[in-house]
């Protein structure tokens, strides 16, 4: 699936890119721009920023793949995240992951129907302590069962 | 006016702590009662979390845990003046739990906002910075080695020795770089310092520049940490304002700038080589040692390049000595350990105690053993690179040595309890499947050897050459052991043949593979 980036949003690249260049390791500030706040690295944007960082789109293409973080492709309105790490396991993660699953109707890496959540396994939030974790965006949920997490895809699909 | 706290650390968020917060105020408002909310860091007692504590004319007094459900009753009760109600856990300072700790490098963490500078200061904060500031180079880096400190990330490496190497270098740019990609499974104690007590970090990281002569500090943040890359800046920008960052801090001629840098996700880069690449902008693939990076570390300068606990337990040493720090511990593991009880316990939380206690202590006396109730079968020390240790090792001692010894690691302090329907062979394949996701790929042993290592592990649970296959595991963990470049691959071993050894029984053939733990007749 190839989405084309709308000018807006070649704009918004080339802003970022004027604004990180002169960063010593620029590379990773820049990308984590990008997706702050396009949402995703499109491979349109490889070019400019080898030529801003005297890179090859290789050397782009490879920092992108290496981190787990980056995604190559646009996301849910969501991202879900399951701990799959041990500390979770301990407290009946693996039950918690197959659960959302089918109640998604998703596997990792994918996103639901209604565009609405995309599902990442993670390993560790550094919520151990409050076992099993999960991350829906930018905040952290502890000693999760299926009943919070109804309501928390629930209330996520009707944001 | 009655202070209020609520934790803003992200555990208590996690289990609610914002909606309490928002409800008291609401409630109190509804009552024309005014009080001050101050949003504290956590005590650290995780299963009482969301903990709200008020204060009194004999002290804070603790309620816990507190739910938007439980509010009106609070109020009803007084418990602005300390009123009797059965969330009331009495003063928080008496709570046996924490006055069972030694905590040094956690002292402040849960008292005050973590981003008020000035409550930072009336907490003994930048007393330590203060006396570094008087001292030679050299001084402080004598200072640190004598407090025995050891690098907290895992290694263990005296941090004064490293110091060293990096005063001891000509360079026209040095740099201090904090290893917050805090990736084990088990622990949280960095995200602590840094969500609720961000400026000790500060501080030590401005102290370990003075002492080397580094002028610009990073801090290599994994992504997933939101709330302390926040926290982090926050902090960062009242230390500039106040003249603790910058050129001319504290009016002396010293110069410290320092950055947040977010980490993307690979586990990888907590090693420290790994972590300098994508510092540079780089993949993080794991370079060759030598040359060490206290010699040509972050774009080829000299590096210190420590853990956050290392780093943040700098300010307490240079505030109350090396002598002071050195005093607690055992061996030639001194000062104390800031243990991280997680999984399957009652109590789970921040434990900071002179090195030396046992395991046994901490799950039970502590972590008050299981929360499922069942027996705690298997401990995992030191995140998913440590072994997994049977019930017969948990009198062993929290020392570096102690858990040499017997084939483990203390690592980051982690402790992670598993109850008896852990199915050991799981938890093996499971250690080879997370090093051949978060692989670099450098290495041989590692990028192959753990993809082989899970296939083997299916085919002995199988029954498939069973005992052919066991010595595979443990050739292919040997080659691993002793041909991987970093921790990563050299590690995985130990909680493989870990749970191979203590929990034979396990890996005995069945009929439906990993799925069905049922072991076949």
């Amino acid at each position: 699936m190839t989405t084309a980036l709308s000018t807006e949003e070649l704009t918004k690249i080339e802003a970022h890119i004027t604004a990180h260049k002169h960063m010593p390791g620029a590379l990773l500030p820049l990308l984590h721009a990008i997706q702050d706040d396009i949402g995703w690295i499109s491979e349109e944007a490889y070019l400019p920023i080898s030529k801003a960082l005297a890179l090859s789109v290789a050397e782009v293409h490879g920092v992108v793949t290496f981190y787990h973080h980056f995604r190559r492709h646009p996301a849910g309105r969501h991202v879900l995240q399951v701990c799959r790490a041990e500390s979770c396991q301990a407290m009946g993660a693996e039950k918690l992951e197959a659960h959302v699953k089918s109640t998604l109707g998703v596997d990792y890496h994918q996103t639901t129907k209604d565009g609405a959540i995309t599902l990442e396994p993670v390993y560790c939030l550094g919520n151990c302590a409050c076992s099993p974790a999960v991350m829906m965006d930018d905040e952290v949920y502890g000693r999760m069962d299926n009943q919070k997490m109804a309501e928390l895809i629930s209330e996520a699909r009707g944001a | 006016m009655v202070k209020v706290f609520v934790p803003c650390d992200s555990s208590a968020l996690s289990l609610g702590a914002d909606r309490t917060a928002k409800t008291i105020v609401v409630e109190a408002q509804k009552r024309g009662v005014e009080i001050e909310l101050v949003r504290n860091g956590s005590r650290g007692l995780f299963w009482l979390e969301p903990m709200v504590e008020v204060t009194t004319d004999k002290g804070r007094v603790a309620y816990a845990p507190v739910q938007p459900k439980d509010v009106p009753s609070l109020f009803d009760a007084d418990f602005l003046n300390g009123g009797a109600h059965p969330l009331n856990l009495g003063l928080t300072e008496a709570l046996p739990w924490l006055k069972k700790q030694q905590r040094l490098t956690f002292a402040r963490v849960g008292i005050a906002d973590p981003v008020s500078l000035d409550d930072y200061l009336a907490h003994d904060g930048y007393k330590g910075l203060k006396n570094a500031l008087k001292m030679t180079g050299a001084e402080i880096v004598k200072a640190v080695t004598d407090s025995g400190l050891r690098g907290r990330g895992g290694a263990a490496f005296p941090t004064g020795i490293k110091w060293n190497t990096v005063l001891g270098c000509e360079s026209d740019q040095k740099y201090i770089v904090c290893n917050a990609d805090e990736g084990d499974s088990g622990t949280y104690s960095d995200r602590m310092i840094m969500e609720d007590d961000p400026f000790v970090l500060i501080e030590g990281m401005t102290i370990a520049g003075i002492a080397v002569g580094a002028t610009q500090g990073y801090i290599y943040l994994r992504s997933e940490y939101p709330h302390a890359l926040k926290t982090l800046n926050e902090a960062i920008n009242k230390a500039e304002a106040a003249g603790y960052l910058g050129e001319k801090i504290c009016g002396s001629n010293h110069t410290f700038d320092l950055e947040v840098r977010r980490a993307a996700g690979a586990y990888v880069c907590g090693e420290e080589t790994s972590l300098l690449e994508s510092l540079e902008g780089k993949r993080g693939l794991v370079r060759f040692k030598p040359p060490l990076p206290a010699i040509e570390g972050l774009f080829g300068k000299p590096t210190v390049v420590n853990n956050v606990i290392s780093l943040a337990t700098v300010p307490i040493i240079l505030d109350k000595g090396a002598a002071f720090y050195a005093n607690y511990g055992m061996g030639r593991s001194r000062g104390t350990l800031p243990i991280q009880l997680a999984g399957n316990l009652k109590h789970t939380g921040l434990v900071e105690l002179a090195f030396g206690a046992t395991l046994r202590e901490l799950l039970y006396d502590f972590g008050g053993g299981s929360a499922s109730g069942r027996p705690i079968r298997a401990v995992q020390v030191g995140g998913p690179l440590g072994a997994y240790l049977p019930e017969s090792q948990f009198d062993t001692p929290l020392d570096y040595e102690e858990f040499t010894k017997i084939w483990a690691v203390l690592g980051h302090g982690g402790i992670v309890a598993f109850d008896d329907t852990v199915d050991m062979a799981k938890m093996a394949r499971y250690a080879f499947e997370f090093c051949a996701i978060e692989s670099c790929g450098k290495c041989t042993p590692c990028r192959i050897g753990s993809i082989r290592g899970a296939e083997v592990i299916d085919k002995i649970v199988t029954g498939k050459d069973h005992a052919k296959n066991i010595q595979l595991v443990r050739d292919l963990s040997d080659t691993m052991l002793n041909g991987s470049l970093c921790a990563l691959g050299g590690m995985t071993p130990y909680p493989v043949l870990s749970a191979l050894n203590h929990f034979a029984e396990d890996f005995k053939p069945r009929d439906f593979g990993l799925q069905n733990k049922k072991v076949a007749a």
